[in-house]
């Protein structure tokens, strides 16, 4: 019993310390890979395209709710203090600080983190990828490279989509539904919203995210199985990974950010 | 004087030796020789499961075998460097089983990626190239059209084009003639046969198609169960006796392959046997 327990354990350990050390060989080798898209970069801008094209939607709906409900939460909050005039200081922080690179990024994880995984996963099962290797292309370079910068590119800028938006969806709720001051609105978030403190944070936030969900779901999708089975664990794996990356990553750089 | 280096090249443009290749405890090829002679049309024959095609992956460096070697024009493979396999790779074509097309890609944006990917020719000439080489598989005018609007023949057609792209040194062709119609599979053959001596490649064509692979090939060899068990011309393996090729050739149910996967009976499992 205990034989079978500390076997199950050590199997696990050592699973999971080959998968760090191919993990680290592969991004280190996706980073390596990565000069020839200087020549290159309209492979990157597609990439680009492609995956914001996935997201934008998305990601704006989701800052717009957000935001609604930001004002809602936040009026009450700070009615009670006689504070309603900061509202528009609360909305602003929440989504600069907070809430806009990390929901941006879970909903990145769910919708062009799968998506990459799985066409990944599904080139590697039709040997497409097999195929660029005997056609002496690395695949690293020509698939990998440019969808890891692509979203490396996207993660901010959706972010700060999702805050702007997140930002209207809080004054359509304050200000022109529950009737906080417009002027005292804009110009508390303006006096109290510091550029390097809380945009620059949350866009570094961002950028680090971005790094992280898009290259679990190329891993994922390139560690795969090739077989339908094998995809569909993998692009399980990419949202679960992901996400607890986040978040793990989201308290560590508040850690060190605003200690 | 300084020293002058010559290229010689070596008579065999491939050859295998004693190679053992496994996956974990799973024995696919042991003992393995093969010598694949410049310009020649070489069949490597075999039911399925027999190590066929892991021994194109290991020809093209895919896979590394756990001892032995492959050796392609004069260098062994699993010793270069990655740089080396890649630039080794840009002189081989191989057509994979099921073709292997990009689906994002276009016929014609398939059949034009080799040729951007490794040479700086103008627009207009990857066209012209690309449009004789879909000409030469009869499907010109499927150019503009995606993988998934095409048949499996089809894409199996336009993965020769590619692979023919830029005119390699060495082609591989892993199962060209499976689920192709007979039209389609005669023209194949013969554009097998011809590229081969058109552009003085060397070609290994794995199959189990006896008849068309007797057409075009030069010399065959049978693989069962990792290894080499018979060799020799097309005409030699006709009129055979080796028990293997015999069944192979005139695909006999019995013979030392058997049809069933080894285990217990069909009695045994339906709970006859006891009463046997």
């Amino acid at each position: 019993m205990i034989v079978v327990f500390l076997t199950t354990i050590g199997r696990s350990v050592r699973e999971f310390v080959t998968n760090l050390g191919l993990a680290t060989r592969i991004f280190f080798a996706v980073i390596a890979a990565s000069g020839g898209l200087l020549r290159r970069p309209r492979l990157v801008v597609s990439q680009i395209h492609f995956i914001g094209n996935y997201s934008l939607v998305l990601i704006a709906v989701a800052g717009l709710f957000v935001g609604f409900v930001l004002g809602l939460q936040g009026y009450y909050t700070l009615n009670k203090y006689g504070s309603e005039q900061a509202l528009g200081l609360l909305v602003a922080l929440s989504l600069t600080r907070e809430l806009g690179p990390v929901i941006t990024a879970l909903l990145f994880a769910g919708r062009a983190g799968t998506s990459l995984t799985a066409e990944i996963g599904l080139m590697k099962a039709g040997e497409q990828l097999s195929a660029m290797e005997m056609m002496a292309v690395n695949p690293l370079q020509r698939v990998l490279a440019p969808r890891f910068w692509a979203g490396v590119i996207a993660m901010p800028v959706l972010a700060a989509i999702f805050s702007a938006v997140g930002i209207i969806g809080g004054y359509i709720v304050g200000v022109k539904m529950i009737g906080v001051d417009e002027g005292a609105f804009w110009s508390q978030m303006q006096g109290g919203v510091d550029v390097w403190n809380d945009v620059a944070n949350g866009v570094i936030k961002s950028i680090v995210f971005g790094f992280a969900v898009t290259f679990v779901a190329l891993y994922q999708g390139y560690q795969a199985q090739p077989t339908p089975e094998g995809v569909a664990r993998a692009t399980t794996r990419t949202v679960v990974i992901a996400s607890l990356s986040v978040l793990g990553l989201d308290f560590l750089l508040t850690a060190l950010m605003f200690s | 004087m300084a020293l002058q280096y010559k290229y010689v090249a070596v008579p065999n443009l491939v050859e295998i030796r004693d190679l053992h290749f496994s996956y974990d405890e799973r024995s696919i090829l042991s003992t393995l020789n093969m010598d694949f002679p410049r310009g020649k049309v070489i069949a490597v024959m075999g039911g399925s499961g027999s190590g066929k095609t892991t021994v194109l992956r290991l020809i093209g460096g895919q896979l590394q075998p756990q001892a032995g070697e492959v050796v392609v024009d004069g260098q062994i493979v699993h010793e270069m460097e990655n740089k080396t396999l890649y630039q080794m790779r840009r002189k081989m074509g191989m057509l994979f089983q099921h073709g292997a097309l990009f689906t994002d890609m276009s016929v014609f944006d398939n059949v034009a990626f080799p040729l951007r990917e490794h040479t700086n020719l103008s627009e207009e000439l990857i066209r012209d190239l690309v449009l004789m080489k879909l000409h030469a598989v009869g499907l010109r005018n499927a150019a503009q059209l995606k993988p998934a609007e095409i048949s499996g023949g089809m894409a199996r057609r336009v993965a020769l084009a590619r692979t023919i792209a830029l005119d390699p040194q060495l082609i591989m062709y892993d199962e060209p003639f499976a689920g192709l119609d007979p039209i389609s599979l005669g023209m194949t053959a013969n554009l097998i046969r011809k590229l081969n001596d058109a552009l003085g490649s060397t070609t290994i064509l794995v199959s189990h198609d006896v008849h068309e692979s007797f057409l075009i090939a030069d010399f065959v060899y049978f693989l069962s169960g990792g290894k080499v068990v018979a060799q020799g011309t097309p005409a030699e393996m006709m009129v055979s006796t080796d028990p293997y090729v015999k069944q192979f050739v005139n695909a006999e149910p019995d013979g030392p392959v058997p049809f069933h996967y080894p285990g217990t009976l069909l009695a045994d499992d339906l709970g006859f046997g006891a009463h046997a």
